[in-house]
């Protein structure tokens, strides 16, 4: 059948559930958001309309800006540890059979899948005292059993058991389809595997890899439970914080204008993403 | 070069199982007892999850939002795909945008717009309001999986119905439907598994007044342990290995996931 643009009436009705549903429970939930982030806030919870600047001026903290510094710099050094280890991970498996690839495909898809509930308990259980890793340390004699939470370390391993299998996930189309005479072509002019990887692979897909930088910091930026289960409260991160004000200080407003922030520092950097592809096309 | 593969392939394999090793001995603990190696045998635990009222409740309220959210998901990519395929509106393409938005953005910001809507709406913590909040919020799967099923029909075949007389209802119940069946599978399948998953969305629309198992094993860990945590996290893992191994063996897994990556 050919494409046709709709002409009568009828040929709109297919569009209407699912605009309507779009529009009523996505657009307008994040207009109201928008709105309260202007709202001014009452004893007790409440917030009434208005159009204030409060709540955005409370960035302006110390605090704030300590809290916003420290979840960007973590959610860099996750996406900088996920794709280190990711692009090889990832080139190795596009090179692997295909039975290979489903069965990694499936576990990666399961682990992505597992709540962060489940990932911050699995995580706080191996680094525990009684339970955890150090034990086998402490039965070689290495060391004594001990607690490895809360700790930066341990909410910078568990954000990236996270983010790794959403890493290999975005690479795995680009790598999958990447022309296998490259490397060939290194290799028969006599470079090592590890060479070939490294000066040809790596510099053909640097757009690729840095659209998947972009979009594994955005996941790293929605982490909330993970710092919170597994860190300090100096670890906690803006998502941390937003969560916090909404429910556990009753403050919307406050929540609101955060979440607006982290909105539009997420959509500039998806913007960035979708530039970095395209320049990969027109390469 | 190929024990180097063999080598990497095993250390990375290992980070993703090491804490899942652990939780699994945990969940076979004989006491209530957070130990590694486990101390005794005992499948109590899983046994647990079922005989105890708070767990089976929370485990039926996560099963029944996860089947409900997924079919509304559905029912909203299933119509929209299809009016792209069958029509050229460019300016329609914006649902297309706003149904992988909330997938694309950080989860807590979907969340707290829905909150601030149904406490402006009044209609806070309904337990139906968090099947439609989840069905927005993973109408993405479905969507990119269905725009994948569209683009693999031939659109001669659909023309040739069209030919012999067929109209749109016709041509998409006997010819579309069938087709793209798989696609509605795997979709529905994705945001089962991922809504069984969720918390925040969940939390902060219906964590007052209900319980899915991700809330409750969030709420249990601020009063301690026990290890039907644990048992409940080796459930879900093996739910969501069976659920993608079927889509694996029936459909083209790798084929999916490419299509994904591109849509991003």
């Amino acid at each position: 059948m050919r494409r046709e643009p709709p002409q009568r009436f009828p040929d709109y009705g297919p569009l209407m559930f699912p605009a309507a549903m779009l529009v009523v429970f996505f657009v307008i939930p994040f207009a109201t958001m928008i709105a309260v982030s202007f709202f001014e806030r009452q004893q007790g919870g409440f917030y009434e309309p208005a159009f204030v600047f409060d709540n955005y001026g409370r960035f302006l903290s110390l605090f704030f800006g300590k809290v916003l510094a420290f979840s960007l710099f973590l959610a860099m050094a996750v996406a900088a540890a996920c794709v280190t280890i990711g692009v090889p991970f990832t080139y190795l498996l596009s090179r692997s059979s295909r039975g290979t690839q489903i069965r990694w495909l499936v576990v990666l898809l399961s682990i992505l899948s597992l709540s962060e509930v489940m990932i911050g308990f699995a995580w706080s259980t191996l680094l525990s005292r009684t339970a955890g890793i150090t034990n086998l340390f402490a039965m070689l004699g290495l060391m004594d059993a001990q607690a490895l939470t809360p700790s930066f370390g341990a909410v910078m391993t568990a954000m990236t058991y996270q983010a790794l299998p959403y890493t290999v996930l975005v690479l795995y189309p680009a790598l999958v389809r990447l022309d296998p005479t490259l490397t060939e072509a290194a290799r028969t002019l006599g470079a090592s595997p590890v060479r070939a990887f490294f000066t040809v692979i790596v510099p053909a897909l640097r757009n690729t890899i840095l659209a998947t930088l972009i979009m594994v910091f955005i996941f790293a930026l929605g982490s909330y439970l993970l710092p919170q289960l597994l860190g300090r409260p100096q670890h906690w991160t803006l998502s941390v914080l937003i969560t916090d004000q909404a429910i556990y200080q009753s403050n919307m407003p406050f929540a609101a204008a955060m979440a607006v922030f982290l909105v539009l520092v997420s959509l500039s950097l998806v913007g960035l993403a979708v530039y970095a592809g395209r320049q990969k096309e027109a390469a | 070069m190929i024990l180097l593969r063999r080598l990497f392939f095993f250390a990375v394999g290992l980070f993703l199982a090491l804490p899942l090793i652990v939780v699994a001995g945990v969940s076979i603990n004989e006491k209530q007892t957070l130990a590694f190696p486990p101390q005794g045998f005992s499948l109590a635990w899983y046994g647990e999850i079922f005989l105890n009222d708070d767990w089976r409740n929370a485990l039926f309220a996560s099963l029944t939002l996860a089947a409900l959210s997924a079919a509304l998901a559905l029912l909203v990519a299933l119509p929209l795909a299809w009016f792209l395929w069958r029509r050229i509106a460019p300016w329609a393409n914006i649902f297309q945008l706003l149904g992988i938005a909330p997938f694309t953005l950080p989860p807590v910001i979907t969340a707290l717009g829905l909150l601030t809507f149904w406490a402006t709406s009044g209609f806070y913590g309904q337990p139906w309001t968090a099947v439609i909040s989840h069905a927005i919020f993973f109408v993405t799967l479905p969507l990119v999986t269905l725009s994948l099923g569209f683009s693999a029909i031939d659109r001669s075949l659909v023309e040739a119905a069209a030919t012999m007389g067929a109209d749109d209802q016709t041509i998409f119940r006997t010819v579309v439907l069938p087709l793209i069946l798989p696609y509605m599978v795997s979709g529905y399948a994705f945001a089962f598994v991922l809504s069984l998953n969720e918390y925040i969305v969940a939390y902060m629309t219906v964590g007052f007044t209900m319980e899915t198992l991700p809330i409750k094993i969030f709420n249990a860990l601020r009063y301690g342990y026990t290890p039907t945590m644990a048992s409940v996290t080796v459930l879900f893992l093996v739910i969501a290995a069976l659920v993608f191994g079927l889509i694996a063996r029936f459909g083209d897994l790798p084929k999916l996931l490419g299509a994904m990556g591109e849509d991003r």
